[in-house]
């Protein structure tokens, strides 16, 4: 298992109370032994979250029976089923599963690693970002904050939302928002990739005074200057930046002859997950192609389909092409609120209540929701790592609590 | 559904115009789609670039992202934008008569 994040940590929990020890050896690799809890990125740089409370060992959330290797990962070997490591050793192994997600490349924008990195740009997808980035809002006390995305996929599509919506209550609390010009800035045509949630997220931006520019890709960033300048021209003014640089699969998916697509995301059958380049390579969560969001919810869901599947792999029976894309995502949207949507491929994010008639409120704001995303810390750490389901929500995205008439299948595209 | 006429022909395309048969298209139609998109001439960049979009349609199911299209097409992105200035993967994909590209969600 490559990678002990979200996705694999979940899967070698799972795979280690479904397999017999004798059975199989789980081996879980990865470059360092610092497991960051992800979602509360978020609130880190709103004094919300402090950082040192979102990291936790790698090594702790693995059961009993999952060896634990430190190494960065050199390549794979699909032919020869094979890992090379970084430091010269090699893991033969029956089965791979690629589980190190998505890696951040703000290289690849010009400008954005340049004069004015961490002093007037900022990105809050990364602890090294997110910490000073606390400091510069901090002494912020007016003029032009820009939040933008340079290009999707990235993972939690929703979060550079969010930070504009806690940015306006931020300002708000701190009596300084009518001096603040928030402007939030996507590649997308719209506020969000989902055509009903775009229209409540992109009026939720209007209410809280948040100016939306669309279908701008960026193609540099002058720090100085203090501009992104799109690849058609367009310009954005900024006195401080919150962007979030591009991703891509991990290095050693492109050093690894097969595997991954020309972003270095590894192209799987959506349903079964299994890797397109070889059937005994599975992969999970940010690092696999799926027209699934980038998020720890999805990684959750296809634990469930993943672990069944390695199962039957192995003892030689036919894979289940169970997962149906469910995707589920808290949005945080300030003054103690927040907002919840629960969608899979063929469905849009729809309202009514989740799980179930009696539940949480779907894509509306409200404080229960807001309850359930700071809950959600908690169950990360000691039922979702733990690969456990969680009580009342199913792997396959529930209809019960839905209005599903609001359904219509449109699927805005990036230009 | 709506239909366009092309090169003298009729095919049929949704409401922003994207082909939702990718089989109705022939080359002789891209000059006309091009056109209509304030494209006077298509170049042999712009050809590879229209090529690429069927070969990957074909091969994938969908077309490329813009960011994908900088990585695979010999063009770069900056290029691209001067190709199809009013967005080169959407653009792109209906000069080649394939359906809108996916967005990454």
């Amino acid at each position: 298992m490559l990678g002990g994040g979200t996705g694999g940590t979940l899967l070698a929990n799972r795979l280690r109370r479904e397999l017999d020890r004798a059975a199989a050896e789980i081996i879980v690799v990865d470059a360092d032994d610092e497991h960051v809890y992800q979602p509360g990125l978020l609130f880190v740089p709103f004094g919300l979250a402090r950082p040192e409370t979102l990291v936790r060992s790698r090594r702790q959330q693995l059961r009993a029976g999952v060896e634990f290797v430190c190494s960065a990962v050199e390549h794979a070997d699909l032919e020869n089923d094979t890992v090379l490591l970084a430091d010269g050793t090699s893991l033969a192994y029956d089965v791979l599963v690629v589980a190190t997600g998505a890696r951040l490349v703000p290289e690849e924008t010009e400008g954005l690693l340049g004069p004015g990195w961490l002093e007037k740009v900022f990105s809050f997808y990364s602890l090294d970002a997110a910490v000073p980035l606390r400091r510069a809002l901090s002494r912020f006390d007016g003029g032009r904050l820009v939040v933008g995305v340079m290009d999707m996929p990235i993972k939690c599509p929703v979060a550079p939302l969010e930070f504009s919506f806690l940015a306006d209550w931020y300002f708000r609390k701190r009596g300084l928002r009518d001096r603040v010009e928030l402007t939030f800035v996507t590649p997308l045509d719209g506020a969000f990739t989902k055509a009903t949630c775009n229209r409540e997220l992109s009026g939720l931006l209007a209410a809280k005074g948040v100016s939306l520019v669309t279908e701008f890709n960026t193609g540099e960033v002058d720090g100085r200057g203090g501009r992104l300048v799109s690849y058609d021209g367009r310009e954005v003014p900024f006195d401080l930046a919150v962007l979030v640089p591009l991703h891509g699969g991990q290095a050693y998916v492109d050093r690894s002859p097969g595997l991954g697509d020309e972003l270095g995301f590894v192209p799987v059958d959506q349903h079964t997950l299994q890797a397109k380049a070889k059937p005994n390579v599975f992969v999970i969560g940010d690092a696999a192609d799926v027209p699934a969001s980038k998020a720890g919810s999805v990684a959750h869901f296809e634990g469930h389909t993943l672990a069944t599947n390695i199962c039957r792999y192995l003892a030689g029976e036919p894979l289940d092409a169970g997962f149906d894309g469910h995707t589920n995502c808290f949005i945080e949207s300030g003054f103690g609120k927040a907002l919840l949507i629960d969608f899979n491929y063929d469905t849009e994010p729809v309202t009514g209540r989740f799980p179930r008639r009696v539940g949480l409120p779907l894509l509306r704001e409200s404080r229960l929701n807001h309850a359930g995303k700071l809950a959600f810390g908690w169950l990360y750490w000691h039922m979702l790592l733990p690969g456990r389901d969680i009580p009342a929500v199913p792997a396959s995205m529930p209809v019960a609590g839905k209005h599903m008439a609001d359904t219509a299948r449109q699927s805005p595209a990036s230009n | 559904m709506p239909a366009a006429s092309y090169a003298g022909t009729e095919v049929t395309v949704n409401d922003e115009g994207f082909f939702t048969d990718p089989g109705q298209w022939t080359e002789a139609m891209a000059p006309d789609i091009a056109s209509r998109e304030g494209i006077t001439e298509l170049t042999d960049r712009h050809w590879q670039v229209i090529k690429l979009m069927r070969h990957e349609y074909e091969a994938k199911g969908t077309g490329p992202t813009v960011r994908a299209l900088g990585k695979t097409s010999g063009v770069s992105i900056k290029e691209l934008y001067e190709l199809f200035p009013k967005g080169p993967a959407k653009i792109a994909a209906k000069i080649a008569g394939i359906p809108k590209p996916r967005g990454c969600i």
